[in-house]
């Protein structure tokens, strides 16, 4: 599904990653964790075609990104969600157009696709907070709203930059049950993190596999995680 | 030309949800409806000006076409016989078609914009006017100027070109100055409009960051601004040319009391034309902005 060979990113004339090689197969769950500064944020935007490797090839559903036009970049997020840290809401737009907007900018008719938003936020327990605008929604909501927003085009993937990182524990583990389900349904999964605890929860309820970023490589973790 | 005609279409029926996607910006907003409205309001009156100078080059050049005018400046006592003479001399003049001496009513017609209506023109030396149309082929002014000094000395020739000429010169050139301010008022309308299309984009840096997070084209992206600044710009132009028409209609036309500056308001089918300014204004903010956003879009990674 995703294949990256030998790849490396520079930035600036730093290299930030070097010679990573890694498939992502369907329905597989990944954490991809290391220290601030690793890399892990340029190694997801490298899987979502925001960065463009300086050297090594990256597949994505079978299609090399370095020769995909814009209009084929935007096409292929279609089928990758993405939730930041930082979520990246339109301010002024509230809460139910803000999860809509992948359909809109689809071109998908919205108001005929209120019966799944509808599901989608009652399964995200954001219901009553429809009409509300991004500024007035707690850090969990905003997460588990960028969330919904991630998985409202039904993608194959979901890529996630520390979900958990501006939550409390009760939340990342709702945050984290989601993604679980969503892995149960079919959808490869990849979460970012520093948070160790979070990946030994995990592991209890499916077979993630821990990928280490340390000094600009990517490894497989040891039996600790 | 079916893909355009199809994205023409669609751009013009636009999704309720895609038009809300750039935040409403107030300030802007208000400047590109001020900046356009005054701007249709200057190309109304350019327009106005290259078409009243137009009007005014072609009566001048066709009033004055082919006539000529003989000033008999003499005592009065010497008056009539001059004019006779010199209407004989012109009655034999091969190249002109008809003379005739006009009467103190006429004169006194000529003289009426500047003296008034109920002036006596007798009162005032001014000479008698024979007033002459040339037959197709001309005369030969010349030979009868020296036909004139030898059997009518007090009269003149006046051709009329050596006034109508630079007139008509003048008034060519006042018209394609006319055209030539509807041009740059055009070009100052598109950058105008790119100005604040890059201002836009530059400040919603963020916004097409997240539309592209989630799978929005550049075309998507370039629409939802250039849609905004198309409809922007057209009821800008639509309010400028409202009340620039309303100015126009207070000038005077060239069915008003007669005078040198007459005709410098449109007539007829010319109150049309300035209904072309909004869509034009529309068409040059909607290509202004879409290459603004692509070449913005296209620089953004």
């Amino acid at each position: 599904m995703i294949e990256l060979d030998k790849v490396a990113y520079s930035y600036g004339g730093d290299a930030l990653l070097s010679d990573v090689s890694l498939r992502l197969a369907p329905g597989s769950f990944h954490f991809l964790t290391g220290p601030s500064g690793a890399g892990k944020t340029t190694l997801l935007k490298l899987l979502y075609g925001a960065l463009v490797p300086t050297s090594g090839n990256i597949s994505v559903f079978d299609q090399d990104v370095q020769t995909m036009n814009r209009d084929a970049v935007a096409h292929m997020r279609r089928k990758i969600g993405v939730v930041h840290q930082d979520c990246q809401f339109l301010d002024h737009l509230p809460l139910g157009e803000n999860i809509s907007l992948p359909l809109t900018v689809s071109g998908y008719d919205v108001t005929a696709e209120k019966a799944n938003l509808d599901e989608l936020m009652t399964w995200v327990s954001l219901t009553d907070r429809m009409d509300a605008l991004p500024p007035q929604l707690s850090g969990g909501e905003r997460q588990r709203a960028a969330l919904a927003r991630a998985v409202i085009l039904s993608p194959d993937v979901v890529l996630a930059d520390e979900p958990t990182g501006n939550v409390d524990w009760d939340m990342s583990q709702r945050l984290l049950t989601l993604l679980i389900e969503l892995n149960k349904m079919g959808k490869t999964i990849v979460i970012a993190t520093h948070d160790l605890g979070l990946i030994r929860v995990a592991k209890k309820h499916v077979q993630a596999r821990v990928l280490r970023i340390a000094e600009r490589c990517v490894q497989l973790a040891g039996a600790d995680l | 030309m079916k893909p355009f005609v199809d994205k023409f279409m669609a751009f013009l029926r636009p999704d309720r949800h895609a038009g809300r996607v750039v935040p409403p910006s107030g300030h802007t907003a208000t400047l590109t409806l001020f900046s356009a409205g005054a701007m249709a309001f200057l190309a109304v009156f350019a327009l106005t000006l290259a078409l009243a100078a137009g009007g005014l080059a072609q009566r001048w050049g066709q009033e004055l076409a082919g006539g000529a005018t003989v000033r008999i400046i003499a005592p009065k006592e010497q008056e009539n016989a001059q004019v006779q003479a010199a209407l004989r001399v012109l009655g034999s003049t091969p190249g002109i078609a008809s003379a005739r001496a006009l009467s103190e009513a006429e004169q006194a017609a000529l003289l009426a914009p500047w003296f008034g209506q109920n002036f006596d023109v007798s009162a005032l030396p001014v000479p008698r006017l024979i007033a002459l149309q040339e037959s197709r082929g001309g005369f030969d002014s010349t030979g009868l100027r020296l036909r004139l000094a030898a059997e009518a000395p007090g009269a003149v020739l006046d051709d009329h070109g050596r006034w109508r000429d630079p007139l008509t010169r003048a008034a060519a050139r006042l018209r394609l100055l006319g055209w030539l301010s509807i041009f740059l008022i055009g070009m100052t309308t598109a950058a105008i409009i790119t100005l604040a299309a890059n201002a836009s984009l530059s400040a919603n840096a963020q916004v097409i960051s997240v539309l592209r997070l989630v799978g929005a084209t550049d075309a998507y992206i370039a629409d939802a601004f250039v849609r905004r600044f198309t409809i922007r710009a057209a009821l800008g132009a639509v309010g400028g040319v409202f009340i620039a028409m309303m100015c126009v209609l207070v000038l005077p036309s060239t069915d008003t009391s007669a005078g040198i500056l007459t005709g410098l308001s449109l007539s007829g089918w010319q109150w049309l034309l300035p209904l072309c300014v909004p869509p034009l204004a529309a068409l040059v903010a909607y290509i202004a902005t879409r290459i603004s956003a692509s070449r913005t879009l296209g620089g953004l990674t």
